[in-house]
């Protein structure tokens, strides 16, 4: 499987692409620039580059300040930090007057294996869900990610993005006319419907391959944006399949697999199952696959459920 | 607007007053009677709120999204009607949305809601959060070029939250002088006085430590006041935070010194005795000889 270009890497890039383009851009950054790649851009735009220090609260009420004055500011830190930590100040400083700040979630999900549950968000996507103005990005790889990135700039009110540390295999097959929100279809099959955002979109198409082996085709629908949600396209998706999977990095309470869902509430719809984690913090491992193997977040994992929903023995 | 800073006296010094009177009257109204409202900490604010939207700030009500005009940020955002009456005065929020305060049909929400009133800067009430937001205001006007000034108004009480010392920490590390901080000390916080409540000792020393320039002044003396304000202009470098004296509450007996009225209801007889003693000092004011 060929490996796309590394998603903190592509977004540094992204990010100075974007304050090229636009002199409004600014980056505020809470000493982690190195993992998160905004130093890209405070070597492009010293001026526009803020080092806050460790005081993530304060960065991201002064990123408020900031778009309340005509900017478009990015905050960046690790995701657990960049949602959990600063939850209020998103709420009631950024959310409520809905004012244009990027939050960049690095090192989201378990992607930084080493660091154990302190450094791995697992919570981040129901977190930055509920609250109301937010926007919920998951790109699957870089290629996407750069795409989003393309239409960040103009997007109205804040938007909270997740980006892996760890280097993804391609799965976006790149399409000029990429649009956040939209759900996109990148393998079609019949018998199954597999949801999946981030890494697990890799997984799902591993998935898929494996079910075709035994004769079952599987449909992968890549849910790079979490919210706003395409409710018609997920039921549009969903349709037709005689099983329906999810899959996230993040726990099944509040993440991906409950949007979709919520999106399907109110229709018929085949019989569900939730890949994720349950309800647990993540965990130090010696490598990410070896961790995303621990919690289930496999390939095996996916066609497994697929198989066992199409067996009626979920 | 040099001019237009130099210290107030006699006349000026007068109307100021008596406008001050005026927005405290206006927050009685807006309260009512036996509706739970934040009397006390409104009060202890009005001559500070005064001096800044009738004096010092550069605020066109007419324009008031210039991009060049001074910002105030009320941190301490449960005071939010002594702004609304100021707002209320300039003709920025119709005179009609008084009695309509935390209301349905209204646009006066119970906390600062930019997304209903025109006027407010920054959504704030979750304290602890408006130094921040003044200091990327600060950053962004500084990168636009504008010479803009940004206040932020914090409670004696407020300064518990490590968040805004986060935010003394990035100002001054940022060198941003165009921020003037005023710490509105009361001394009186929701549950009781802060000695007893949660006590602070040393709050100019800790500004100090943290790389702010300190003044201290009588928050009712409005000359006062604007002299602090204005002082507080001209330091280059670092900003300035203002600690100023209040009394929670002032101008209305029954309020003063009072926690029951940090979010107090106001029986009949109280909303009548705080118009009448506002009046009586509004019509001694006004007859006196400027000096």
């Amino acid at each position: 499987m060929t490996i796309s270009k590394n998603p903190r890497m592509a977004y540094g890039e992204a990010l100075v692409a974007l304050g090229k383009r636009d002199p409004r851009v600014v980056a505020l950054e809470a000493d982690l620039g190195k993992s998160t790649q905004s130093v890209l851009f405070k070597a492009a735009f010293p001026d526009r580059h803020f080092e806050m220090g460790i005081a993530e609260q304060n960065m991201a009420s002064t990123a408020a300040g900031l778009a309340l004055a005509g900017k478009i500011p990015f905050i960046h830190s690790f995701a657990v930090f960049a949602s959990g930590r600063v939850y209020d100040q998103l709420r009631n400083s950024v959310c409520i007057p809905n004012v244009n700040v990027r939050i960049c979630g690095s090192s989201c999900g378990l992607s930084d294996f080493g660091d154990g549950k302190t450094h791995q968000s697992v919570e981040d996507v129901a977190l930055m869900r509920a609250l109301p103005n937010m926007s919920v990005l998951s790109p699957s790889d870089s290629i996407e990610l750069t795409a989003m990135m393309e239409e960040i700039l103009d997007w109205k009110g804040p938007v909270y993005i997740r980006v892996n540390r760890n280097d993804l295999p391609f799965t976006f097959p790149g399409d000029p006319s990429y649009r956040i929100g939209t759900v996109v279809r990148i393998r079609d099959g019949a018998d199954a419907a597999i949801f999946a955002s981030g890494i697990m979109v890799s997984k799902a198409l591993d998935a898929a391959r494996m079910l075709a082996e035994k004769g079952i085709s599987a449909r992968v629908l890549n849910v790079g944006t979490i919210k706003p949600l395409d409710r018609d396209a997920v039921i549009g998706f969903a349709e037709g399949a005689r099983a329906i999977v999810t899959a996230e990095e993040h726990t099944v309470i509040g993440g991906l697999g409950s949007a979709v869902l919520e999106a399907l509430r109110g229709v018929r719809h085949a019989p569900v199952e939730l890949i994720g984690l349950h309800d647990s913090f993540g965990l130090s491992a010696e490598s990410y696959d070896a961790l995303l193997e621990h919690f289930g977040l496999t390939g095996e994992a996916i066609a497994s459920a697929v198989r066992k929903l199409l067996e009626g023995k979920s | 607007m040099a001019e237009k800073n130099k210290r107030v006296g006699g006349a000026d010094a007068r109307r100021l007053d008596i406008t001050a009177l005026t927005l405290r009257e206006h927050v009685v109204r807006m309260i009512g009677v036996g509706k739970a409202g934040h009397l006390g900490g409104s009060c202890s604010l009005a001559d500070i709120v005064t001096a800044l939207y009738f004096h010092t700030m550069r605020y066109d009500p007419k324009d008031i999204t210039d991009p060049d005009r001074d910002r105030l940020i009320l941190s301490k955002g449960h005071s939010v009607l002594i702004q609304y009456a100021a707002l209320m005065e300039l003709g920025v929020i119709p005179l009609s949305e008084r009695e309509k305060v935390k209301t349905l049909a209204g646009m006066l929400q119970g906390h600062p809601d930019m997304d209903r009133t025109p006027g407010l800067e920054a959504v704030t009430g979750s304290l602890g959060q408006g130094l921040s937001i003044g200091v990327g205001m600060a950053l962004a006007l500084r990168l636009d070029g504008r010479s803009s000034r940004v206040f932020v108004i914090m409670g004696d009480g407020e300064l518990a939250e490590g968040q805004l010392w986060e935010a003394a920490m990035a100002a001054a590390r940022f060198g941003l002088d165009r921020i003037t901080g005023i710490v509105d000390r009361n001394r009186i916080q929701a549950t009781g006085p802060t000695r007893e409540v949660f006590d602070i000792p040393g709050i100019e020393k800790k500004w100090e430590a943290f790389g702010w320039n300190v003044l201290t002044v009588n928050g009712h003396n409005i000359a006062a006041v604007v002299e602090a304000l204005e002082r507080a202009g001209g330091m280059k470098g670092a900003p300035t935070v203002i600690v100023a004296d209040t009394v929670k509450g002032m101008g209305i007996s029954f309020a003063e010194n009072s926690a029951a009225f940090h979010n107090g209801i106001m029986s009949q007889e109280q909303y009548d005795t705080a118009l009448a003693e506002l009046g009586a000092a509004r019509a001694a004011r006004t007859q006196e000889n400027p000096r």
